[in-house]
């Protein structure tokens, strides 16, 4: 990724972050907007999670990561602390490739 | 200064840094397998400074997409800090510029830290020591993955399989409030179906239209006339 994007982005980002506190000191939004403004984050991570298990370029995939999000499932399931979660799912698919 | 923040409140802010300094760690690793510099990485860490927009970034990349599509859904999953924005600013300071300041500090985090308190004075207390700890730890974790994550083979080491765990980690504590789980349902869907016949990023632009379904379930719980509405 290039610099200019990068940084880019980064403005985009605090850009967002800053809107309220400095646009509308103390005004809120009307709370159904707020509401689907905080919830976008749902439905993209959910589309994230769906791509990155069984997305490979632009086709669909079945291999070590689907066992590698069912282990992951669990361990967030079980309240597992977040680093925990991601090396289990790295450590299943790392022992399915060993296996394979 | 130190004794206006009672011990509490610094002990949980360090331990939530602590937390997303360990998170840190993994996205320094991802970043540069990814193909980011380290310095890059670190430079995310410093002055993007929200997690799911920056896993968003290299694991798009990671994938082998465009950087514009990278950048689109970094945007997308920054959208809610909009609306974090407008939660914190009645507990920021007035002075303008210590606000635009704090306002880089706006995360789910600290958000949520602030809300959980009685009074407004304890809130942005809080609000300032669980983001000074989390910005101190994050950009450490952060440095300390990028620096290491060089040396590894992402594929032989499930790396890959670390994105949708980190994804769906983050997608569960949210999943409590009303109408999430079919706003995720339909964005999974949507992006799964779009996946084979649209350019890479549109799956996950158009998934964010998944909000639409949450409005469903809201309309639905006023039709049966049960009382399904979010605390106040």
């Amino acid at each position: 990724m290039s610099w200019p994007l990068l940084l880019a982005l980064c403005a985009g980002c605090y850009a967002m972050k800053a809107a309220g506190p400095l646009l509308l000191a103390q005004r809120r939004l009307p709370p159904p907007v707020e509401r689907l403004v905080g919830l976008v984050a749902v439905p993209v991570l959910a589309a994230m999670v769906a791509l990155q298990t069984v997305g490979r370029g632009r086709s669909l995939v079945l291999d070590a990561r689907l066992a590698a999000l069912a282990v992951a499932a669990l361990l967030v399931w079980k309240r597992a602390p977040f680093l925990a979660v991601v090396l289990g799912a790295a450590a299943t698919a790392a022992l399915l490739r060993l296996v394979a | 200064m130190s004794d206006a923040f009672p011990r509490r409140l610094l002990q949980q802010a360090f331990v939530i840094g602590l937390a997303t300094g360990a998170y840190g760690v993994s996205f320094g690793v991802l970043s540069v397998t990814a193909g980011l510099s380290v310095l890059q990485t670190c430079v995310l860490s410093l002055l993007m400074f929200t997690g799911a927009s920056q896993f968003a970034v290299v694991g798009v990349l990671a994938g082998g997409g465009a950087p514009a599509a990278a950048a689109g859904n970094a945007l997308l999953l920054g959208a809610r800090n909009i609306a974090y924005g407008f939660v914190a600013a009645p507990v920021l300071p007035r002075s303008r510029l210590r606000r635009a300041l704090l306002a880089h500090l706006v995360l789910d985090e600290t958000v949520a830290m602030a809300r959980a308190q009685a009074d407004t004075e304890t809130a942005g207390r809080a609000f300032l020591a669980t983001g000074v700890a989390i910005y101190l730890l994050w950009n450490a974790g952060t440095a300390l993955g990028a620096l290491a994550g060089g040396a590894l083979d992402p594929i032989r080491l499930g790396l890959d399989a670390m994105f949708p765990a980190a994804f769906l980690a983050l997608l569960v504590p949210q999943l409590r409030r009303p109408g999430a789980s079919r706003a995720a349902v339909a964005g999974a869907v949507l992006a799964l179906a779009l996946l084979p016949i649209t350019p890479a990023g549109v799956p996950v632009l158009a998934a964010s239209l998944g909000v639409l379904a949450a409005l469903t379930a809201r309309a639905e719980a006023a039709g049966a006339g049960h009382d399904a509405a979010e605390p106040a």
